[in-house]
């Protein structure tokens, strides 16, 4: 990658108030399920149960695969907190290192 | 082929099998059903409720295979959360695991019994090895034990990046973990090859 030769960062000037910045999170933000990528795990494997537990298509599926394979994580599904919570549990249940979280961008 | 699945005509699939490798597989798969251990209906096993009702644990355990195979579900491996997040994290954790890890294990072992049962029908063709045929949901069962001894003998040989693993096919014969080594690259042939007859 080339230098980049611009001015030192300009602080941008906050517009939260004080009060969004601590409020809680929305009930109705999204938790997403995360699968990690570990070593043994098969990539033909892994895109199997892509491709079984969730039915995404093959390419979909792939894609998904190689993300975990090659950025060491990807979201593979998202939702609610309960029904993310069963599709970790799912995950598991293959042997795919999976966990999940609420979406906070 | 030796080591190798192949599909059968109208679903399932078939490997060939020698005596030694049917006696490692059977061997791995029931040291893998004594690290999974019974259900907790086998404390009262007068009361076909107790399985039902029975809370599962609520802390990670100890042994670094069953922590592989039961994972903390609410704990981002990259992330370095605060204090206080870390708590939550933790106490989510616990809680998914009190509901959920008695059923995997349960599923687990029932994947690692398959296997113990379909090596015990197997009939030898006489010349020290026999075809093991397998139906589709047999298949499915064999798959999923396969992965779980591969992360258990991964966990064992300590297997934690694609480095690892290249080692480790370099590792020389007077190394003691060269036969679990061979196993763990054998197993994985046989997944991969079972796999392939499974993909929709």
């Amino acid at each position: 990658m080339g230098r980049v030769t611009s001015p030192a960062p300009v602080e941008i000037e906050r517009t939260e108030s004080a009060e969004e910045v601590f409020a809680v999170p929305e009930p109705d933000v999204p938790w997403v399920t995360i699968v990690h990528n570990d070593p043994v795990n098969l990539m033909s494997y892994v895109t199997y149960v892509f491709q079984t537990y969730f039915g995404y298509s093959k390419d979909k599926a792939t894609k998904l695969m190689l993300d975990v394979h090659h950025k060491g994580r990807a979201v593979v599904s998202s939702g609610s907190r309960e029904e993310m919570e069963r599709d970790v549990q799912a995950m598991h249940g293959y042997g795919l290192w999976a966990t999940l979280q609420q979406d906070r961008k | 082929m030796p080591g190798t699945f192949e599909p059968l005509p109208g679903g399932g699939a078939a490997v060939a099998l020698d005596d030694v490798e049917i006696s490692i597989i059977r061997s791995l798969a029931v040291q893998l059903l004594e690290l999974i251990g019974p259900g907790p209906a086998e404390d009262a096993p007068d009361d076909p409720l107790a399985e039902l009702f029975a809370d599962g644990p609520s802390e990670p355990p100890s042994d670094p295979v069953l922590k592989r195979l039961f994972p903390d579900a609410y704990s981002d491996p990259e992330g370095t959360p605060q204090a206080e997040q870390a708590e939550e994290q933790r106490e989510y954790s616990s809680e998914f695991r009190r509901y959920t890890e008695n059923d995997l294990r349960a599923g687990k072992r029932e994947n690692a019994l398959a296997v113990v049962r379909s090596l015990d029908a197997l009939r030898s063709g006489g010349d020290g090895g026999a075809v093991l045929k397998l139906s589709t949901d047999e298949s499915r069962q064999w798959l999923g034990a396969l992965n779980d001894l591969r992360l258990a003998i991964g966990s064992r040989l300590d297997i934690t990046d694609e480095e690892d693993t290249d080692l480790l096919y370099r590792l020389p014969d007077e190394d003691p973990r060269k036969p679990m080594v061979m196993a763990y690259l054998w197993l994985g042939g046989l997944q991969e090859t079972l796999v392939t007859t499974l993909m929709p």
